[in-house]
């Protein structure tokens, strides 16, 4: 049914209106939020190092015949340093021409093989991914190809200056998306000097900088095998997916592991921004800095943040500001883990003329939460939502190799999955409302607001 | 490469066995129900279709099936407003629920003991929903704010709309899903009233479960759930309304605050249900994947990385559908290139569709897509229970799936070139066009866009 990739943008908006904003917690952090069983499932993850460095994840998954694979780096855009956007730019440019072949060459080999590769960059890590049948006839030549992307990318100038020129038009679409905008200032606010501040796609005036010569700098100190992570999950036994491993990377210089980034300080004030555009609607994004992965406090906050604003509809947040009010389609809070503190963030979208309401709704289900914490009983129906539907989470080998491939970068433990359960469950009202109240601080946060006059 | 996809193709019918065959059953009411075991993850999805959507509305009352959509969660004669989800989530399960054109539905994924919830609570709203007037003026609001997060505040949402408003005249395809914001703030109670009234009953409903559960045992569980439920004595199909043949290419141009101008042309294709032939609708899914299946295809290569006319560039066509449909291309031009010259690109693409066979190189590839997308979906549950809720609800047979697959292997060159001459004319065109305007209220308005884009 769905032969097109590449769908245009507008596709999105035809098909489907919802009751619910699929975008109530992040897309693709989902994994953050691991619990265990209520239904014993278990996921049997190998892990080994490859000659080279190259750390593994592995997960048989004999039920259908094919295979995913998904190849993280710690070459996300904290890395950008003095050159925002090169960190994107960089893996955008690996499927445009590597080895002997030049882009449509490698999109005619792969496609011709009925497998689909995929690429992206957030600011804790850059991937690739490959998913194919595993009839040897089509997974071979994919993996071929594949390998020869990862290892031998060219940088040649013209498709460096053809994909700069696509990253400035995509920099101006998110111009003209409000909550874009938000994004980018609440970063920016919340992260001051931090390389967790620097815009994922770069600036107009850095894009513009970025030359083939910096792109391949960044890839050899960056696609290295020591700080490479790649997981595999599918429909190949042990030996096989020794083997894959070993002709994708094969080819990776050693090279070093990334340093560690600089830990995220604490807001020293309130800081609020407003952007004028227009617009029917306000964007408003509040927050501050919230949990890194390894956080001691990160189930405690992630099962309070459940009954706050996690969960959809059922969530505080959304009781208040939709429920009750009629104010915001969407609104919702959340806790990113990054590899530091990623973001605590709550947020909304309003007509104009509402948005100080809203925002002092959102402010006030904020305060009275972390004062008083959550009921018993809305901590016992947030444990029950996040245990109960834990199948759910490892139900397929697009999720499986997702959770994988973060458990392997962060370097969580390899029984993460199993033991998330009993971590949910030894949560107590007290830990929650003593977590909120140690480390979120209403009185020093970042509020942004992108709209229009009211 | 033929060896390759026939080898392929054999895992695939295997595979068809390993997952289970699908089960069809119809209960007294008229409910049917269709059961596709999965049994990978003990988990489930249980998904309720309606035949209704905003291709069943007419003027004034539209967006009511999706602002029905959201009152379903708002109480019944048995359930607090609200209470639908906090059960749910008590279970696990996740829920949401999404309207189109042709159909609403809602959907519950839990773990798979917990399918009797799902049903009871499904059962009770298809029937007792308690339509409260302030429950109804809320969350009307809150529609209004999709609205303006979807289409008000989204320039090319916005040039959709109005490209789709004037591509069809009558038919119900022009009426947006979310519907006209001013009919939205005069909907009443009672068009809610009649609407559900009139649609939410067990002979106008296709329940699909996929996941780990046994046909008979869910089809006992439907029996006792639903079955009590009493059909709908007078419930007659929508009129037609079929679109008047059009005349003529038709242009507009949408001015909206926006950093880049955006483009959309359509022509008039048929849908599988309305295909003179089917293999016309199967031709023309191919030939979207010749334009626009992954970076190997026309648009890609030829625009986006050879000319470079464009830096975004895409095309859209669905086969499944109730009624004459369109055929998409749209982009957006590269910095230095403009609105003209990208459509002039689009349209020499469709000449070359027009004029000469598609290579055989590009038809294999085609298919070898198709071929693995196959098994890809099989890794969701939801997926699958998407598709057949899909077929099922727009009037198609679920085994019309089965078809895809050989059908598509079957489209030869000739064939794509033969729908391309028929359907893709100027005649039949409709062209959008977004002409940006400052983000900046206090910008002065913008140059007219540069020359030569009207026609």
């Amino acid at each position: 049914m769905d032969i097109k990739g590449n769908r245009p943008i507008f596709w999105l908006f035809l098909a489907l209106v919802t009751l619910l904003s699929a975008c109530t917690t992040p897309q693709s952090r989902d994994w953050s939020t691991l619990a265990a069983h209520t239904t014993e499932v278990s996921t049997d993850i190998e892990h080994w190092t490859t000659a080279n460095g190259v750390r593994v994840f592995y997960v048989r998954a004999p039920e259908l015949p094919m295979v995913d694979v998904r190849v993280v780096f710690d070459a996300g855009s904290a890395r950008d340093g003095e050159q925002p956007g090169i960190a994107l730019l960089t893996n955008a440019l690996l499927d445009q021409g590597a080895g002997e072949r030049d882009a449509d060459a490698i999109a005619e080999g792969l496609e011709g093989q009925g497998a689909q590769m995929g690429s992206g960059a957030e600011r804790d890590m850059a991937w690739l991914t490959l998913r194919s049948l595993t009839d040897p006839a089509l997974l071979d030549p994919a993996l071929d190809l594949f390998g020869q992307v990862l290892t031998q990318p060219r940088f040649a100038p013209a498709d460096v200056e053809r994909e700069r020129q696509r990253m400035l038009v995509g920099l101006q679409y998110k111009e003209q998306r409000p909550g874009d905008v938000a994004e980018r200032a609440f970063f920016r606010a919340l992260y001051g000097d931090h390389p967790y501040a620097s815009p994922k796609d770069g600036t107009p005036e850095s894009v513009r900088n970025l030359r083939a010569a910096d792109l391949r700098a960044f890839y050899e100190r960056y696609y290295v095998a020591r700080n490479t992570v790649i997981a595999v999950v599918g429909d190949v036994d042990r030996a096989r997916a020794e083997r894959l491993v070993d002709q994708l990377t094969a080819g990776l210089v050693p090279g070093e592991p990334a340093r560690a980034l600089p830990a995220v300080a604490d807001l020293e004030a309130p800081i609020t921004e407003r952007v004028r555009v227009s617009a029917s609607q306000s964007h408003v994004l509040m927050g501050a800095p919230g949990t890194s992965r390894t956080d001691p406090d990160y189930f405690t906050l992630y099962v309070g943040n459940h009954v706050l604003g996690g969960s959809g509809l059922v969530s505080r947040i959304s009781e208040e500001v939709r429920e009750k009010r009629g104010l915001s389609y969407s609104a919702y809070s959340y806790f990113l883990p990054m590899a530091r503190r990623g973001p605590f963030q709550l947020g909304l979208q309003t007509r104009n003329e509402q948005v100080e309401e809203a925002l002092q709704v959102l402010r006030d289900t904020l305060v009275k939460f972390r004062e008083e914490g959550p009921t018993q009983a809305e901590l016992i129906a947030a444990k029950r939502n996040i245990t109960g539907g834990f199948p759910l989470r490892i139900d397929s080998n697009r999720k499986i190799v997702e959770y994988i491939a973060m458990i392997g970068f962060y370097g969580l433990p390899l029984d993460y999955l199993d033991r998330f359960n009993e971590r949910v469950e030894a949560v107590t009202v007290e830990q929650v409302r003593e977590a909120f109240q140690r480390r979120v601080d209403p009185e020093r946060m970042v509020t942004v607001v992108v709209g229009g006059a009211g | 490469m033929r060896s390759v996809l026939s080898l392929a193709l054999l895992l695939t019918s295997n595979l068809a066995l390993a997952t289970g065959e699908v089960h069809e059953y119809q209960l007294d009411n008229g409910l049917k129900l269709i059961v596709k075991p999965d049994h990978r993850a003990p988990v489930m999805v249980s998904q309720i279709w309606y035949k209704v959507g905003s291709s069943y509305e007419h003027g004034g009352i539209t967006g009511v099936s999706h602002v029905l959509e959201h009152m379903m969660f708002k109480g019944t004669k048995n359930l607090a407003p609200g209470e639908f989800s906090r059960i749910i989530a008590e279970h696990g399960g996740r829920e949401n629920a999404f309207t189109s054109r042709d159909y609403t539905a809602y959907f519950q994924s839990m773990e798979r003991s917990r399918l009797p919830v799902s049903f009871e609570l499904e059962a009770d709203r298809m029937r007792n929903l308690l339509l409260q007037p302030e429950e109804v003026a809320k969350e009307t609001r809150v529609v209004m704010e999709e609205r303006r997060l979807r289409t008000e505040d989204n320039p090319q949402a916005l040039t959709y709309e109005q490209f789709n408003a004037t591509a069809f005249l009558n038919s119900p395809y022009r009426i947006p899903v979310i519907g006209w914001m001013n009919d939205l703030e005069n909907l009443r109670l009672e068009d809610l009233q009649v609407w559900y009234q009139k649609w939410y009953a067990p002979n106008n409903a296709t329940l699909v479960v996929v996941g780990d559960v046994q046909p008979e045992a869910v089809h006992a569980l439907a029996q006792q759930y639903f079955g009590p439920l009493e059909p709908s004595p007078n419930l007659a199909p929508p009129k037609p309304r079929p679109e008047i043949p059009q005349r003529g290419t038709r242009r507009i141009e949408v001015k909206a605050p926006a950093e880049l101008p955006f483009l959309i042309m359509g022509y008039k294709v048929p849908v599988l249900l309305t295909a003179g032939e089917e293999w016309e609708a199967y031709a023309l899914e191919v030939l979207a994947g010749v334009l626009d299946g992954g970076n190997s295809a026309r648009l890609s290569r030829s625009l986006v990385r050879g000319s470079q006319v464009a830096a975004e560039a895409g095309a859209g066509y669905s086969l499944y559908g109730r009624q004459q449909s369109l055929l998409t291309l749209s982009g957006t031009p590269s910095p230095g290139q403009d609105i003209a010259a990208l459509e002039q690109a689009l349209r020499e693409q469709i000449r070359l569709l027009r004029e000469q066979p598609v290579s055989a190189g590009e038809l294999e590839r085609v298919k070898a897509q198709v071929v693995a997308a196959n098994v890809y979906e099989q890794d969701s549950a939801f997926y699958q229970a998407m598709k057949i809720g899909t077929l099922e609800t727009v009037g198609l047979d679920w085994r019309v799936l089965d078809d895809y697959v050989p059908r598509i292997r079957a489209v030869t060159a000739e064939q794509v070139q033969a729908v391309a001459r028929k359907y893709l004319h100027d005649d039949s065109l409709t062209v959008g066009v977004l002409d940006p305007q400052p983000m900046d209220p206090n910008a002065r308005p913008a140059m007219p866009m540069g020359g030569g884009h009207g026609h």
